[in-house]
């Protein structure tokens, strides 16, 4: 119920997105280049976060594998990018190549009426492939028009993107900061739209209960293939951030690993929000940072132990957890005390 | 004509490997639907305990035979006791948690190990099928794998374990209204899947390096292994490894073991969409 | 109803990205008076075989550094950085090493696709950056040095070696990935110059285990001998199942991998006498200058240290020309640090003479070829300051000192 309550309520996302805003404005001005170079990688991450924050916790659909559709998108625009040298085109591939995978591969799933364990298996069998056709293409002969694939060593110096229309104007550090959180917000303001609309209605109606949906009339294949296709197209853009803030890609992006980082932040964030996953994948992506710079703990042992204890402890992630605390906290007295039925009063018969 | 036997025993040897790899996983999933991604962890520890133990001076092959299955079989119970037993019906919290544990696992032993471990070389020689060497190791691991195949099936029917265990997995509210405690079976369940694990992990260890990272290889293949090979747990684990082994090996064959791999995954794909229940639940129905 | 909601949604909100920036803020700059270095090593993941040598030869380098007074006066302080085997750390590690704390010089990457997400990270901030790891050739960037051994120093000798000693026709293994294609290119170069030929090439991805099929593969070819560049943890398999199959007895392997991250430690030494290598430094090196580094070394790091791998000592080497360019130059700027490393640097290191080539920026140094014995090395030749002519070939950057590139080298 309070769940329910905070995702679909406007006023939470409006706020949401006006501190988004303020702290847009605010940031580069506090923080120092450098800073502002790590937290536009959070942000490109959160985006992805969001994707399957998005077809988790509102479609229930678990993906294994949503590394594939990033790792798609980064590859698409490096590819992209590197044969037509204006950055337009290439942007809106790498937001259209991994919708349409995704669409495929959604087509196979729901429509075959595939359920969440062999669902997971799929996808993460998906993005295995892709990791592994993609890690073999280091030879000289497996090239995109102009753009050697380079198999584990991935494309180098992929050119940033730049203002439609005029090559030479390139996106600077800040401007990436700017674009990233922008894309964010925008990310964020369009699902919390997409859910409070008749469509969201029905996809979350899905994830309860699909069968009920379904003799209710709504097919349920299709709208868990749209939720999946829109999730897909996010992470695919958050790929092409990514290609863009790094100026480089490489086939690690599909691996294993990576999708299971993504899983990680919803788990601790909070699956069934929005702004959860966010908080998971910048809290996680800040330690495994701060654990590469110190050499006390080794980095498996700090993020499994982290892991462990949150799925033990904090099972529904930080942000439904903290929102607890601090409803618990602002709860109004209740103006009656509850009377349990069929008491007698003191002192009478 | 060699080259026709040697592809026969690779094929019958990438079916055996993925057996015993597979094993533990299926004995944990098919009787508790329990998920166990650190199952990569437990194969590496297996392979930890023979190192060890070989350089404590213990013989090689009760090394591999009865110190692993032993350590990784306590190392299972504990943690079962400590972290699975609270997620029982909770699939994906327990998929999660375990992947957690994998991590800490690695985590720990590369903090006591270190990452450069002396392994042990592979024992038995070779024999010469005509113009090719044929390492006695890999029919070892062939004769292995069927082995285990009719014990499991043997423990599973005809002992009293056996029964009690099937009975929980089919119906745990009934087995406890019998005087079975499903928490004591599941215990017990998860220690012989981890010790399974743990023997495949120490016969593999002379196959492969010893590294901590050793298990990320196989998670994969086995968790497909087992999803694919649907609910009965032998004749699912008998007929997804016969197909994905197969197909893998003679792809590798064919080309390079990049496109081995992704053939056994395409072909996993594939399965799943024409047998969503995986192979037993469509054929074999009602078996073990 | 709506306030709660209301209350919640936004106090969560705002805790979490108030926290999360507030955590990002930069905290207190380090001492002012000391200079710091950068090293970006992996420590975890699968090639930490490779990074941990190198980031204690780092440590035991500047330590020593230290103890000698540290350079201009100033004490040195190494920022360790483990990027886990990732390359978006890597990417970070190397923006944090030069927009934050400001090192003066960066010492890392390992893998050559490391190495290539780094260096414009590096160029584009300034930083000067050492590569200190054996590659495959052909970096062009007046902002780096390498200091490793290329093809043409160490698999320029090894093959012709190679096949006086055992034959012609040449089987070739290699990782797939950029250091494995141009190594294995120059192996074929070398083979036909001769007078010899590889049967085959086959790559294989980093992670991959299974071999069996391959090494059939390799029996029906019948070379003459193998010739390895496998990277990294998951390729020990493939000696080890070569061994199994009896096939190390047949078939003589030469490899220029093998060793690098310790595999000869690993294997027993059934299954890896007889491999042979070329490196810039083992540890069986005889002088009294390897001895005393050695002496040190394990003093350091205790007497059961695996090996100073021909990585470690690479960094090691790396650490002591930027000292000396350091000196020379009398200041941590960059441009001024690169002039002097340019204006003819050498040093006696532990492996022999070391010396920068300023038309390159890469290293003349000894090579030796020795076998596997025993999990030791045993050196059968010398060759003394060899030049990096593959780099040479296509990189002047006297000539074109804005030029910033990797050639690949076509054999």
């Amino acid at each position: 119920m309070t769940l329910h309550g905070f995702t679909t309520s406007w006023k939470s996302a409006a706020a949401t997105l006006a501190l988004g805003l303020v702290l847009l404005a605010a940031l580069p001005s506090v923080l120092d280049d450098y800073t502002l170079l790590q937290v536009t990688i959070y942000l490109v991450m959160s985006v992805l976060a969001v994707s399957l924050g998005f077809i988790w916790g509102f479609s229930g659909i678990l993906c294994f594998g949503q590394a594939a559709f990033f790792g798609l998108g980064a590859y698409t625009y490096a590819i992209a990018v590197v044969n037509l040298n204006d950055s337009t085109v290439p942007l809106l591939l790498s937001i259209a190549v991994p919708a349409l995978f995704a669409a495929a591969l959604g087509y196979v799933i729901f429509y075959g009426r595939l359920s969440d364990v062999y669902m997971g298996v799929i996808t993460l069998t998906v993005t295995l492939i892709l990791f592994n056709l993609v890690n073999s293409t280091a030879g000289p002969e497996w090239k995109i028009g102009n753009a050697p694939l380079g198999g584990f060593n991935g494309i180098p110096a992929i050119p940033p993107l730049n203002w439609p229309g005029d090559i030479d104007a390139t996106i600077t550090p800040r401007g990436m900061f700017n674009l990233s959180f922008g894309v964010l917000l925008a990310v964020y303001a369009g699902l919390r739209w997409l859910i409070a609309s008749r469509i969201g209605h029905v996809i979350i109606a899905i994830k309860e209960n699909e069968q009920r949906a379904q003799l209710l009339g709504y097919d349920a294949r299709a709208y868990k293939l749209f939720a999946f296709t829109l999730g897909g197209a996010i992470a695919g853009l958050a790929g092409c951030l990514f290609a863009n803030w790094g100026a480089f890609t490489s086939p690690t992006i599909f691996g294993l690993a990576q999708s299971a980082q993504i899983i990680i932040w919803v788990i601790v964030g909070g699956l069934g929000t929005l702004v959860g996953p966010v908080v998971g994948c910048m809290l996680i992506q800040w330690l495994t940072t701060q654990i590469g710079t110190q050499q006390t703990f080794n980095s498996n042992l700090v993020l499994g132990a982290i892991l462990v204890v949150f799925v033990l402890l904090v099972p529904r992630g930080l942000v439904p957890s903290l929102g607890d605390l601090l409803a618990k906290l602002f709860q109004r007295r209740p103006a009656v005390p509850a009377e349990p039925v069929g008491r007698v009063e003191k002192g009478r018969a | 004509m060699d080259l026709a036997l040697v592809v026969v025993i690779q094929v019958l040897y990438g079916i055996a490997s993925l057996v015993i790899v597979s094993a533990g996983l299926a004995v944990i999933f098919g009787m508790m639907k329990v998920i166990n991604l650190a199952h990569g962890e437990f194969l590496m520890l297996g392979g930890y305990s023979v190192v060890m133990a070989v350089q404590f001076g213990i013989n090689l092959w009760i090394a591999i035979f009865i110190v692993a299955p032993i350590a990784v079989g306590l190392v299972g119970i504990v943690l079962e006791r400590l972290v699975i037993r609270r997620l029982y019906g909770r699939m994906v919290d327990t998929m999660l948690a375990t992947w957690g544990l994998s991590l800490l696992l690695i985590g720990i032993v590369t903090s006591v190990f270190g990452n450069t471990t002396a392994g042990i070389s592979t024992p038995l020689g070779s024999f010469r099928v005509g113009g090719y060497s044929v390492s006695v190791y890999t029919l070892l691991i062939i004769a292995v794998a069927v082995v285990l195949g009719l014990a499991l099936r043997a423990v599973l029917t005809k002992t009293q374990f056996g029964l009690i265990a099937r009975g929980t997995m089919q119906n745990p509210a009934m087995a406890d209204a019998l005087g079975i405690s499903p928490s004591k079976v599941y215990s017990a369940t998860f220690a012989v899947g981890a010790a399974l694990s743990g023997l495949a992990g120490g016969l593999l260890a002379p196959l492969t390096g010893v590294v901590p990272t050793m298990g990320a290889a196989f998670v994969a293949k086995a968790f497909i292994t087992v999803i694919g090979g649907g609910p009965a747990i032998l004749t699912g684990l008998a007929s997804a490894a016969g197909f994905f082994g197969a197909i893998n090996q003679v792809a590798t064959f064919l080309s390079t073991p990049v496109f081995g791999e992704v053939a056994l995954l395409l072909a996993a794909i594939v399965m799943l969409r024409l047998l969503p229940q995986g192979i037993t639940g469509r054929f074999f129905k009602g078996s073990l | 109803m709506q306030r709660r909601h209301f209350l919640k949604s936004t106090g969560a909100g705002a805790a979490a990205l108030a926290g999360g920036s507030g955590l990002l803020l930069p905290y207190a700059a380090l001492a002012a008076d000391e200079i710091a270095i950068g090293s970006i090593h992996d420590l975890s993941g699968g090639l930490d075989i490779y990074g941990k040598p190198m980031a204690d030869a780092l440590t035991l380098a500047l330590e020593e550094q230290n103890a000698a007074g540290g350079l201009l006066g100033r004490k040195l302080r190494l920022a360790t950085y483990d990027p886990q085997s990732n390359m978006q750390l890597y990417t970070q590690f190397a923006q944090q090493a030069a927009l934050k704390d400001k090192v003066a010089v960066v010492h890392g990457g390992i893998t050559s696709a490391s190495r290539e997400v780094i260096r414009p990270v590096l160029d584009r901030s300034k930083t000067l950056y050492f590569y200190n790891t054996q590659y495959e050739g052909g970096v062009c960037d007046r902002n780096i040095f390498c200091t490793g051994v290329t093809p043409a120093q160490t698999v320029g000798k090894l093959v012709p070696y190679a096949m006086k000693k055992w034959g012609k026709k040449i089987y070739v293994v290699a990782a797939d990935y950029n250091y494995g294609q141009i190594t294995s290119q120059w192996v074929k170069k070398f083979a036909q110059e001769n007078g010899g030929s590889t049967v085959a090439i086959e790559f294989f991805p980093l992670d991959v285990t299974n071999f069996g099929p391959t090494i059939s593969k390799i029996e029906a070819a019948k070379p003459d001998m193998l010739f390895s560049a496998l990277v990294g943890g998951a390729h020990i398999s493939f000696y080890r199942q070569w061994a199994a199959a009896g096939l190390n007895k047949k078939i003589p392997l030469a490899s220029s991998t093998f060793g690098g991250g310790n595999e000869q430690i690993v294997l027993s030494a059934e299954e890896a006498n007889g491999y042979l290598l070329s490196y810039n430094y083992f540890e069986t090196i005889a002088t009294p200058a390897n001895k005393d580094f050695l002496a040190r070394f394990h003093k350091r790091f205790g007497a059961d240290y695996p090996c100073v791998t021909e990585l470690a000592m690479g960094t090691y080497q790396g650490f002591k020309l930027w000292a000396e360019g350091v000196t020379k130059a009398g200041s941590i700027e960059t441009p001024k640090m690169i002039a002097a490393l340019e204006s003819g640097i050498s040093i006696d290191a532990p492996s022999g003479k070391v010396t920068i080539d300023p038309q390159t920026h890469h290293c003349i140094l000894n090579v030796s070829l020795a076998e596997v014995k025993d999990k030791k090395f045993n050196i059968l030749e010398n060759y003394a300051q060899q030049a990096p002519s593959d780099t040479s070939a296509v990189c002047d950057l006297k000539k074109n000192p804005r030029d910033n590139q990797q050639y690949v080298i076509k054999a």
